[in-house]
């Protein structure tokens, strides 16, 4: 059979490539440019190889113990947001009511904390906490608790935290939530039937029911908190010290602070990778360790 | 393992005081006795599913009481019941095993282990299960999960019924054909009080022993399936069941004879005191009527076409507006487009407002 061959159609495709070209493809491989060549500003260029990589890979150059440091913080930081606002977010669901007016009501009251821009977030958060005009840093210290975010490494972190869980908590209550509502009666019905107690309604019918949305949750969650910027750099700057120094503050700083373009541009590929490779880790994991794949065989 | 009574049960979705008459069931009473295979049987809406969720106790009802061997259980809640249910839609625990679903409902009721073990080897040999038994449960067809949710309903042997909500409307036809016998065989086996909601009368009539027609709420008839082709206490019942339905004509009747359009159909019974006003109509199986070349003093009908069903004909015809049908008898070749219809007249029934009324001999 004869194809019409018709070389017009690639034309439909241009602008996305000329869109993605200019958005995404060009700053990437400026980027990648920049990752190999060191520079002392007027415009000149140095070639120098992978020599950013090595010392970024180096636990004992300077460049690369301010990597490892902030990489380990953000993995921290990652591992206890999702440790809080996954379980926290699945009790808010089950709590929710299921029918009547209070669900438009919580749904709304819930969805607040996500519609506040992130500077706002932090802002909040930065004045809420301060000892002398803030709600949260004044009834604190007035109840005998020592609270100072800027001075104290552990308050600067349970804010940061804090905040995070503020925000955040209610993507997963509401992810979860939907994945509640999806399960049919019947299955609550059965397991009355059944003799279920309210534990085992949990783990047999809810929480295997709502592990595709807990997928996605802990996806976002991740990737998120894993590139998180914008509140802590209000709240701490980073500090106190380096104490809250993440990879996306560490990147700024050596990019904009300190001008080295090929160490930031060497630091955020790596950055880059790291995120890619974690999301496709826990991807793999959490779909193969509930497959869901019916298997087509005579059961009769 | 028990007989169920149910005493002027009546329910209602609006609540208590809502009209009688929008009642989703209206009150009843019957009694199901130990170990009987029951049908409930009715279109949509009849309230078939509202009087099964009544006696297992996921609806509350807002009148009367349910009686299992004499003690009330309608405060009791589903859990303390003692009654197993079978859903609509496959309902499995998908973390768990075929053997770990067959097991827990007697798991949580603190069965102890080896009692369990014989009783889930039982259930998933009676079902064919046992090869799958080890397998996670997600990962069979829409088949095999309903014989799941089956054995689940069957595993417990204290149970005083077990209610089955329509539950082969997931299966492909040839295997309804399969596990309905395999049910009947079950029922046999276990000794249990089956109770089985369904809108298919093959399903109905070839399950139970005593089939329970519902019809707008109410239980217009119950009965041997026999019972109810011969003698259908409601006009519902006699196009309910059956293929073709009953026929269900307006007519005069007096006395020993009706009459339908001018033309005297003979009544082996006599029907003088049909209560006044009431809405007089006579029903008779298209069975017990038959097709004749057109006569004088015969009832003559429009033959609008015929049916053929294999082992038997019957003619749809029409008598002036009204609709009915009657058997073609073997080697009648139809000519024309009238014919004569004779009645078979011990299978004629009276009815008055769609009620049958039995006649004096």
């Amino acid at each position: 059979m004869d194809k019409t061959i018709n070389q017009k159609a690639w034309f439909l495709v241009l602008p996305v490539f000329l869109v993605v070209a200019f958005s995404a493809v060009l700053p990437l491989m400026t980027v990648v440019n920049y990752s190999m060549q060191d520079t002392f500003g007027n415009n000149q260029f140095f070639w120098n190889g992978v020599g950013w990589f090595k010392e970024l890979l180096d636990p004992s150059s300077d460049l690369g113990e301010r990597f490892f440091a902030s990489l380990w913080r953000n993995l921290f930081f990652s591992a206890v947001i999702l440790a809080i606002e996954v379980p926290l977010g699945i009790v808010v669901a089950l709590t929710m009511p299921r029918q009547g007016w209070q669900v438009a009501a919580c749904l709304v009251i819930m969805a607040l904390p996500l519609l506040i821009p992130w500077n706002v977030v932090g802002t909040i958060w930065q004045i809420f906490g301060r000892p002398d005009i803030g709600l949260l840093g004044y009834v604190l210290n007035s109840i005998g608790i020592d609270y100072n975010y800027v001075s104290n490494e552990f308050d600067a972190w349970a804010t940061v935290i804090a905040m995070d869980v503020w925000h955040w908590t209610s993507l997963v209550a509401l992810l979860c939530y939907a994945g509640l509502k999806s399960i049919p009666d019947a299955y609550y019905q059965a397991a009355q039937i059944d003799g279920a107690s309210r534990w085992a309604v949990f783990t047999a019918i809810q929480l295997p029911k709502m592990h595709r949305v807990l997928l996605i949750a802990v996806l976002l969650r991740f990737m998120d908190s894993f590139m998180i910027y914008t509140e802590p750099f209000v709240v701490t700057g980073g500090g106190p010290g380096n104490s809250t120094t993440f990879i996306s503050i560490e990147l700024v700083k050596i990019a904009l602070g300190q001008f080295d373009l090929g160490k930031a541009a060497a630091l955020s590929l790596v950055y880059n990778l790291i995120v890619l490779i974690v999301c496709w880790v826990f991807y793999t994991v959490m779909t193969n360790a509930g497959a869901d794949r019916p298997v087509k065989e005579g059961a009769a | 393992m028990a007989r169920i009574d149910l005493v002027d049960l009546a329910h209602s979705y609006g609540g208590n005081d809502a009209d009688p008459e929008s009642f989703a069931l209206k009150p009843i009473s019957m009694t199901w006795r130990q170990g009987g295979a029951y049908a409930l049987l009715g279109p949509s809406g009849c309230g078939k599913t509202t009087l099964l969720n009544l006696i297992s106790g996921i609806v509350t009802p807002s009148r009367g009481k349910i009686l299992f061997d004499g003690t009330d259980i309608t405060p009791l809640s589903t859990q303390k019941r003692n009654i197993a249910q079978v859903f609509q839609f496959p309902v499995i625990y998908d973390t768990m095993t075929v053997g770990q679903n067959l097991a827990f409902p007697l798991k949580n009721r603190g069965v102890p282990k080896a009692e369990i073990e014989a009783r889930v080897a039982e259930i998933a040999r009676l079902l064919d299960l046992t090869p799958y038994l080890k397998r996670k449960a997600t990962r069979l067809t829409a088949d095999a999960k309903q014989k799941i949710s089956l054995g689940r309903g069957l595993v417990r042997s204290d149970v005083a019924a077990v209610l089955f909500d329509e539950p082969l409307t997931v299966i492909d036809p040839e295997l309804k054909w399969e596990l309905r016998s395999k049910l009947k065989a079950l029922h046999r086996a276990l000794d249990l009080t089956m109770i089985y909601v369904t809108h298919d009368q093959t399903e109905a009539l070839t399950f139970a022993d005593t089939v329970v027609v519902m019809h707008d709420g109410r239980v217009v008839q119950s009965g041997t399936p026999a019972e109810l082709f011969d003698k259908p206490a409601h006009t519902f019942v006699g196009y309910f069941i059956g293929s073709p339905g009953m026929n269900i004509v307006p007519a005069q009747v007096r006395g020993r004879e009706a009459r339908i359009d001018g033309h005297l159909i003979a009544l082996t019974r006599g029907y003088d005191t049909l209560p006044q006003g009431a809405t007089i109509e006579i029903g008779v199986r298209p069975e017990f009527v038959e097709l004749t070349a057109p006569a004088p003093g015969l009832l003559t009908a429009q033959i609008e076409r015929i049916d053929d069903l294999g082992r038997i004909r019957f003619a749809r015809v029409k008598i002036g507006e009204v609709k009915f049908a009657a058997r073609v008898p073997p080697g009648f070749s139809v000519g024309g487009s009238e014919a004569g219809l004779v009645f078979d007249p011990t299978r004629v029934h009276v009815y008055a407002d769609s009620r049958l009324v039995e006649g004096t001999a």
